[in-house]
């Protein structure tokens, strides 16, 4: 297990790209081989983020973002599902093509993830002490007391109380917002360049999440990662993100800044979704909601995907898909009249 | 957890008391006279009948009996077997040898089920899995003196030496185990099958740790709990002896001697066995239920 890291190599592409960045998705395909057919779950989606940044991948349940993130991570299952086409980046070197020992020691130390929910994803059967130390003595090859004692330091970083006394309590013995805590903890052990946290907050009581996400954002800031933040929900993203990608049957439709993107959507499908926030001032009106179902993968729709959904399609929207486009150099979104909604007022 | 097996302790004494009644009833309720055939051709003079009826106090009422037998065995005293044996000589041969015995059946049932069940459930659908699927039917399907018999014959075995020393009871313990290695084989695939897509598993992987550690150590401990508690339960079982088993190799264990004292009506011994076991399988029973706990924290003890 070396314990040298590249952290201050430059981030230069391997086959003479020019400098690309931290993490990049390329072109990225999955689909899901089932007894039904074949469901293209993810169709061309490309993304990246940077140190210190954070983006905010945002959809509904099918959209992609999770597969997304679990390709990145390795963890598609296989079979269902194939990764057809794409490439993901890290620090310029593909993870889908490089050998299964030196990307099984990217995760971790490059990349590592927080799941959804905690109390599944957390071993029932090992102290999480036990499960966090495991990750200093096998990938740092620390002793059994060393691991224990950085764990408690991660505990304690995590702002759980009396962290020490907590190393030998068993997942099931926290509460939910501790437990996903102890996650983070165990998520931040090798010192990640980046982090995904994969709806880090949607197994928790509200009041909690906004304390879940101070911690995320805090230490991203502190430790100058880049993090992707995976969620439905738009109200969570608002304050921590700094870019947002818009995702909708395994494409990207916008992507903008957080302050561009809620400002002026220009993806009827944002502009839906932003309408669909319960609002004070509307109270006692009925909720704008989005009609119909997402999208059945076997059978995407022709053409925009959104276009049985759209207020605003018309023939040319069920013929042609349109292209992600950019608008002003800053952003872009995929829809035919992208430069009609980016022109408004 | 004390408080818990302590109470689980305390309601052994009942059972206890109600199996060996019980079968001390079921001894004599059997037809057939214990003095019968002893004397060879002719019927047994009436003398003889009648010391033996008064040494062994057979004409008292069934509960006396039994409760003399208790008060006895309180003592450690086991008693003598019509023939004047002491019973608990004849018990301290043959318990060790069944337990040697058992304990290879489980030996095997553990290394060779629990591999071969982590290696058919990690490669589901591949030619080893559907071989070894066939194979445990097989092992399943047919009853154990035919297997015995053929691996007698195959192996060229002729029987186990008197003091059964470890390495002749490989075979017989093989197939004395052969069912439950089957069933054990098909119990750890199905849980590995079952938790190795678990999200906990997916975390491991998610960690960088390697794929031996992942199953191993997560995906293993995980899919562990129903068979650790199926071996014991099997090892408290094979305790008992095995008529079959024991019958085919010549192997003077628990079994054999039950199966003799029963056609014997050599009431003593049969009930100093039952007595026994049934300890035996409460303890082992508890041990499992304990055990369970440590396996799986979830699980508390009230």
């Amino acid at each position: 297990m070396s314990d040298i890291k590249v952290k201050t190599a430059p981030v230069l592409g391997v086959d003479g790209r020019s400098a690309g960045h931290l993490l990049e998705i390329d072109n990225l395909h999955v689909e899901f081989r089932t007894r039904d057919g074949i469901a293209k779950v993810i169709n061309g989606v490309s993304y990246h983020v940077d140190a210190g940044e954070t983006l905010a991948v945002l959809g509904e349940s099918g959209s992609g973002k999770s597969v997304t993130a679990q390709t990145i991570m390795g963890i598609l299952d296989t079979p269902p599902g194939f990764v057809t086409d794409g490439a993901i980046r890290f620090r310029g070197k593909d993870l889908l093509t490089m050998g299964k020992d030196e990307r099984r020691l990217v995760r971790g130390e490059g990349i590592a993830m927080v799941f959804q929910d905690a109390l599944s994803a957390l071993n029932p059967v090992f102290t999480v002490g036990f499960q966090i130390a495991e990750l200093f003595r096998k990938r740092r090859g620390m002793s059994r007391a060393d691991g224990y004692k950085r764990a408690a330091e991660l505990l304690d970083l995590v702002k759980i109380p009396a962290a020490s006394a907590r190393l030998r309590d068993f997942p099931h013995q926290f509460s939910g917002g501790m437990r996903q805590r102890v996650m983070i903890a165990m998520a931040l052990a090798l010192d990640p360049e980046v982090l995904i946290a994969d709806e880090p907050t949607t197994a928790l009581d509200v009041t909690v999440q906004a304390q879940i996400m101070d911690l995320l954002a805090e230490i991203r800031r502190d430790r100058n990662m880049g993090m992707i933040l995976i969620t439905h929900d738009l109200g969570v993203v608002a304050d921590v993100a700094d870019r947002i990608a818009v995702m909708y049957a395994g494409r990207i439709v916008e992507q903008a800044d957080v302050h561009a993107l809620y400002g002026k959507p220009c993806h009827p499908y944002t502009l839906a979704l932003l309408d669909s926030l319960p609002r004070l001032d509307l109270k006692g009106q009925e909720l704008n909601t989005i009609k119909g179902l997402p999208p059945n993968l076997l059978r995407i729709p022709s053409g925009c995907a959104f276009h049985p959904r759209c207020r605003m399609a018309r023939d040319i929207c069920s013929a042609e898909r349109p292209a992600l486009v950019e608008l002003g150099g800053v952003r872009s979104s995929a829809c035919h009249f992208a430069e009609e909604l980016y022109g408004r007022e | 957890m004390g408080r818990y097996a302590l109470r689980r302790l305390l309601q052994a004494i009942p059972v206890f008391i109600g199996t060996t009644f019980l079968i001390w009833f079921l001894v004599w309720g059997l037809p057939g006279d214990p003095f019968a055939g002893r004397c060879g051709e002719k019927q047994c003079p009436a003398a003889y009948v009648n010391y033996m009826t008064e040494k062994f106090g057979l004409d008292d009422p069934l509960p006396v009996q039994y409760l003399n037998y208790l008060k006895n065995l309180a003592t450690g005293n086991f008693g003598q077997t019509f023939n004047g044996i002491e019973i608990g000589e004849l018990l301290a041969q043959a318990f060790p040898i069944s337990i040697k015995l058992a304990l290879v059946a489980v030996a095997a049932e553990a290394l060779i089920g629990i591999t071969a069940g982590v290696l058919t459930g990690l490669r589901r659908g591949s030619f080893l899995d559907n071989l070894v699927l066939v194979s445990t039917l097989v092992l399943i399907a047919l009853p154990i003196f035919v297997i015995g018999i053929v691996a007698r014959y195959a192996f060229g075995l002729a029987s186990v030496s008197p003091e059964a020393p470890w390495h002749e009871l490989i075979i017989p313990g093989l197939i004395l185990g052969s069912g439950s290695l089957a069933y054990i084989t098909r119990l750890t695939r199905v849980n590995i099958v079952e938790n190795r897509r678990a999200d906990y598993v997916r975390t491991a992987v998610a960690k960088g740790l390697s794929p031996g550690r992942v199953t191993g150590v997560h995906l293993l401990r995980n899919s562990m709990i129903p068979v650790v508690t199926w071996l014991g339960l099997d090892l408290g079982a094979l305790m008992g002896g095995a008529i079959v088993t024991e019958g085919i190799f010549n192997i003077r264990g628990i079994g054999g001697l039950l199966f003799g004292a029963i056609s014997r009506r050599e009431s003593g011994i049969v009930v100093s066995i039952v007595a026994i076991l049934v300890l035996v399988y409460l303890i082992v029973n508890l041990l499992v239920d304990l055990l369970y706990g440590v396996l799986d924290p979830r699980i508390r003890y009230e």
